[in-house]
C-alpha cells in the first residue's frame, strides 16, 4: 500500500527514461520499415505503370502513320463515265478500282495472269476506290486527265513497310509474296512509297480493313454515352446525396435506401447491362446499341459511386458553417444551395470523376445491350447503333489482320488520352470551386 | 401558451426520482432572485429541454429586457448552451432534443405552429463561441442575412447595411479596403466581429452570443466587450461565458445555472458582491465550477 509513487524517486525517472529510449528506438525502426514498404509499393505501382505504357506505345505508335504508294492515275472516261453525262449517280457508280487497278497495270506492265494480277492489286488498298470517286465527284474535270497520286497501301505492305513483317521469312510463311515484294522494292526505289499521318485513323468509323478502320466513331459514341451518363448520374446523384443527408427521416425506409446504395456500388458491372437489357430495351422500347441507352446503364452503375461520394462530401462540411447560416435565419434549402453545395462541390466532382472513369473504361455492361456490334458509320445522334472505345479495343484485339494489333494499341492510347482530357477537365472545375473560398 | 402536459409529467416524474435518489438538493430547484422583469422583450416560462434521455434543462423561467445585457454563467455542462439555443429554435435541428415549456419573443410563443423559424432567426441572432465566417468574401458575409430576407431595395443599399453593420461591429476600418477576399483569411478577433456584424446586419432585436470571446486574446476580447456594451444601446443581448470578470464587466444582469437548473438570477452588482444561494456563492468564489 505504501508503496513510493514511482514517478517520484529519480532512480525511477531514470528508469522510465530508459524504458522510453528503448521504446522510441524501436518506434523509429518500425517507422523506417513501415516507410520502405511504403516506397516499395509505389515504386512497384510506378513500374508497372511505366510497363504498362511503354508496352501500349512501342506497339501502338506506328497506327498513327500510314504507308503510301504513288502512282500516275487516268481518270478514264471509259471507266468512271462511258457515255459522258456527268451526272452525279453515274459518276458514284464508276468503276473506281478498275481506275488505279488500270494505273498498277501501267507501271508493271510485265505483269501478266490472273493471280499475279491479284498480288498487284494487294499492294493498294481497295479504299482507294473511294477516295478517287471522292476526287472525281469533287470535281468532274479530273475525268480524262492523268494525276500523280499518293493512293493508301494496303494493310499487309503497310505492315510491311513499318517493318512488322520479317521479309527473310520463306516466302509461304509471310503474307506478302516475294513478286509483292519485288513491286514494292521498285517503288521504293523510285521514291514511291512513304509513310505519312495516318488522318483515316482519327477520322473513319470502323471498317474490316485495317487502313480503312479508324477510332472516330468509337469516340464519338463514347462521347455521346458519357454525355448521357454525366447528364442523368452527376445530378441525380447529387440530388439523392442531399437528399438523404439533410432531408430524409431517420427511419427504417431510408436505412434500407442506404444499404442497398452501397450494395448497388459492388454489383458486377455485367449484371448492369442485364438490367439495362430488361428495362430500357425489352420494356421501355429504347434503341438498342445506342448511346442512348448505353448512357442509361451506365448512369445505373456509376450512380453509387457518385452519391456515395457526394454523401461523403456533404457530411464533411463543418457543422458551424450549417449553424452559422441556419442562425441567419436561412432555410433548409437556403442552407444547401448557398452553403453546403459549394463546399461538397469539389468532393462531389471528385466523385463523378471516379464514376465517369469507370464508365469509360466499362465494357461488359454495353455488350448485354447490343453495343458490341460491328457499326461503321459514324453515329450522328443518341439514337443511331455506335460502340464506345473499350469495346472498339476489344473488337480489333479479336481481329485476326496483324494490321489490327497496333491500331488496338492506338485505340488503347486514345482511350487514356479521352480519359486524361475528361480528368484534366473535372481537375480544373474543381479547382475553380475550391478556389472560391 | 399551453405546456405538454405529458412532457411535463415525465419530468416531474423525473424529477422525483432524482430527488428521492438524493442527486439534487431540494433547495436547488426555487430560483433565487426574480425571473421576470417589467416590459421583457422574450421571456422564458418553465422551459424542459430533453435530449433522448437526458433531461438538459429544468424548469427554467427567465426573462430577458429591452437595452439590457444578460450573462448565463455557470459550470460546464450545466445547460447554458442548450437555453440560449432555445431561444432562436436552434435545438430544431438536433433531432433528440424536445423543448417543452413557454418561450415567447414579444408576446408571441415562438414554438407556436404559427411561427416560422425563419422569421424568428432574423428577429433574434446568434454569434457562436468559435468565429464561424462563411467561406466567402467579407461583404458577402455581411450581405449574406440582408439577401436572403430581402432587406435590401438595391445594392447600393445593400452597401450601405454591409458599412453601417461593420461599422457598428468596430471592423469597418480594419477591412473596408478587402471587402473582397475571403471572411476566413481574417484574424480570429476580427473573424467574430465579422460574425457579430453579420448578425447585426438583419437588424435583430435580440442577439444571443455563446462564449463569444474563448477563442479570443484578451485585446480582442476587449474589443467585443466594447462593442456588446455599444450595442446594448439598440439590442438586448444575452451572453454565455465562463468569464466571470466578463460577465461583471459587460453585463446588468446575470443568471447562474448548475445542472440544468437555474439556481439564481438577480442584478449583476448583486449576484457578484451578494449572492444569495450558496451554489451561486460557491462558483463566484471559485470553489468550484
Ligand atoms: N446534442 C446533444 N445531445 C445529447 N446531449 C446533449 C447535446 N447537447 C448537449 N447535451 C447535454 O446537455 C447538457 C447541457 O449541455 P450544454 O451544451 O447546454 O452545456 P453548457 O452549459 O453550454 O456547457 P459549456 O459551458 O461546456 O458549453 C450537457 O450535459 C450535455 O451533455
Ligand atoms: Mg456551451
Amino acid at each position: 500500500m505504501n508503496k513510493p509513487d514511482p514517478l517520484r524517486t529519480a532512480q525511477e525517472q531514470g528508469r522510465i527514461r530508459d524504458l522510453v529510449e528503448r521504446g522510441l528506438r524501436r518506434r523509429y525502426r518500425a517507422e523506417r520499415r513501415f516507410r520502405a514498404y511504403g516506397l516499395a509499393a509505389a515504386v512497384s505501382g510506378l513500374l508497372f505503370v511505366g510497363f504498362l505504357f511503354l508496352s501500349i506505345i512501342s506497339t501502338g505508335y506506328t497506327a498513327f502513320v500510314q504507308s503510301y504508294i504513288q502512282i500516275d492515275i487516268r481518270f478514264d472516261a471509259e471507266l468512271i463515265d462511258p457515255e459522258g453525262k456527268q451526272v452525279e449517280e453515274i459518276l458514284r457508280m464508276g468503276d473506281y478500282s478498275g481506275v488505279f487497278k488500270a494505273a498498277l497495270r501501267e507501271k508493271f506492265p510485265q505483269v501478266e495472269g490472273r493471280r499475279e494480277l491479284r498480288q498487284l492489286y494487294g499492294l493498294i488498298s481497295d479504299g482507294s476506290a473511294f477516295d478517287l470517286r471522292d476526287m472525281v465527284l469533287d470535281d468532274p474535270r479530273l475525268i480524262g486527265q492523268t494525276r500523280e497520286l499518293w493512293l493508301m497501301a494496303s494493310d499487309d505492305i503497310d505492315q510491311l513497310v513499318k517493318g512488322k513483317i520479317d521479309r527473310k521469312l520463306p516466302e509461304d510463311q509471310r503474307v506478302v509474296s516475294d513478286l509483292q515484294l519485288g513491286w514494292l522494292d521498285a517503288l521504293t526505289a523510285e521514291d514511291r512509297v512513304e509513310r505519312r499521318f495516318n488522318r483515316v485513323f482519327f477520322t473513319a468509323g470502323d471498317s474490316r480493313e485495317p487502313e480503312q478502320a479508324g477510332v472516330l466513331g468509337a469516340v464519338v459514341g463514347s462521347f455521346l454515352t458519357l454525355a448521357v451518363t454525366l447528364l442523368l448520374s452527376f445530378p441525380i446523384g447529387v440530388a439523392a446525396a442531399i437528399y438523404l443527408e439533410e432531408f430524409a427521416p431517420a427511419n427504417r425506409f431510408t436505412d434500407m435506401i442506404e444499404v442497398n446504395i452501397n450494395n448497388l456500388a459492388a454489383v458486377p458491372s455485367i449484371v448492369f447491362g442485364l438490367l439495362g437489357l430488361a428495362v430500357f430495351i425489352k420494356f421501355f422500347g429504347v434503341p438498342r446499341s445506342a448511346p442512348l441507352v448505353g448512357g442509361l446503364v451506365l448512369t445505373l452503375m456509376t450512380l453509387p459511386t457518385i452519391i456515395i461520394a457526394s454523401r461523403a462530401a456533404i457530411k464533411a462540411v463543418p457543422p458551424s458553417i450549417r449553424e452559422a447560416a441556419l442562425g441567419m435565419g436561412a432555410s433548409q434549402v437556403q442552407v444547401v444551395a448557398h452553403h453546403v453545395l459549394p463546399l461538397a462541390m469539389p468532393g462531389m466532382l471528385t466523385g463523378a470523376i471516379i464514376g465517369m472513369a469507370r464508365a469509360l473504361g466499362e465494357s461488359a455492361p454495353l455488350l448485354m445491350i447490343g453495343m458490341v456490334a460491328f457499326i461503321a458509320d459514324i453515329p450522328g445522334s443518341l439514337t443511331d447503333p455506335a460502340t464506345v472505345l473499350p469495346v472498339q479495343v476489344f473488337l480489333w484485339a479479336d481481329s485476326p489482320e496483324r494490321a489490327f494489333l497496333e491500331r488496338t494499341s492506338g485505340a488503347i492510347m486514345v482511350l487514356l488520352v479521352f480519359l486524361l482530357v475528361m480528368n484534366a477537365a473535372a481537375v480544373i472545375l474543381r479547382q475553380k470551386f475550391e478556389r472560391r473560398w | 401558451m399551453a405546456v405538454e402536459s405529458k412532457t411535463q409529467s415525465r419530468s416531474a416524474a423525473l424529477e422525483t426520482a432524482t430527488a428521492a435518489a438524493g442527486g439534487s438538493e431540494p433547495t436547488a430547484r426555487r430560483t433565487v432572485g426574480d425571473v421576470s422583469v417589467p416590459n421583457p422583450v422574450m421571456t422564458c416560462r418553465q422551459v424542459n429541454v430533453h435530449y433522448g434521455d437526458k433531461h438538459a434543462i429544468r424548469d427554467v423561467s427567465l426573462d430577458v429586457a429591452h437595452n439590457e445585457v444578460i450573462a448565463m454563467i455557470g459550470p460546464s455542462g450545466c445547460g447554458k448552451s442548450t437555453l440560449l439555443r432555445c431561444l432562436n429554435r436552434l435545438n430544431d435541428t438536433i433531432p433528440t432534443a424536445v423543448v417543452t415549456g413557454t418561450i415567447t419573443l414579444d408576446g408571441q410563443d415562438i414554438y407556436e405552429r404559427r411561427q416560422d423559424v425563419v422569421q424568428l432567426r432574423a428577429r433574434v441572432g446568434m454569434v457562436f463561441q468559435k468565429p464561424n465566417p462563411f467561406p466567402k468574401s467579407v461583404y458577402e458575409n455581411v450581405a449574406y442575412g440582408p439577401r436572403i430576407h430581402g432587406l435590401a431595395a438595391d445594392r447600393t443599399e445593400l452597401d450601405e447595411i454591409v458599412q453601417t453593420s461593420l461599422q457598428r461591429a468596430g471592423l469597418w476600418e480594419e477591412v473596408k479596403d478587402r471587402l473582397d477576399q475571403p471572411g476566413t483569411a481574417l484574424s480570429g478577433g476580427q473573424q467574430q466581429r465579422l460574425c457579430i456584424a453579420r448578425t447585426i446586419a438583419v437588424g435583430p432585436e435580440v442577439i444571443l452570443m455563446d462564449e463569444p470571446c474563448s477563442a479570443l486574446d484578451p485585446i480582442a476580447t476587449a474589443r467585443i466587450e466594447d462593442l456588446i456594451d455599444e450595442l446594448r444601446q439598440n439590442y438586448a443581448i444575452c451572453i454565455v461565458t465562463h468569464s466571470m470578470q466578463q460577465a461583471a464587466r459587460v453585463s446588468q444582469r446575470t443568471a447562474y445555472f448548475h445542472l440544468g437548473d437555474l439556481i439564481e438570477v438577480g442584478s449583476t452588482d448583486m449576484i457578484f458582491t451578494n449572492p444569495k444561494h450558496r451554489l451561486t456563492e460557491g462558483y463566484i468564489t471559485g470553489r468550484f465550477g
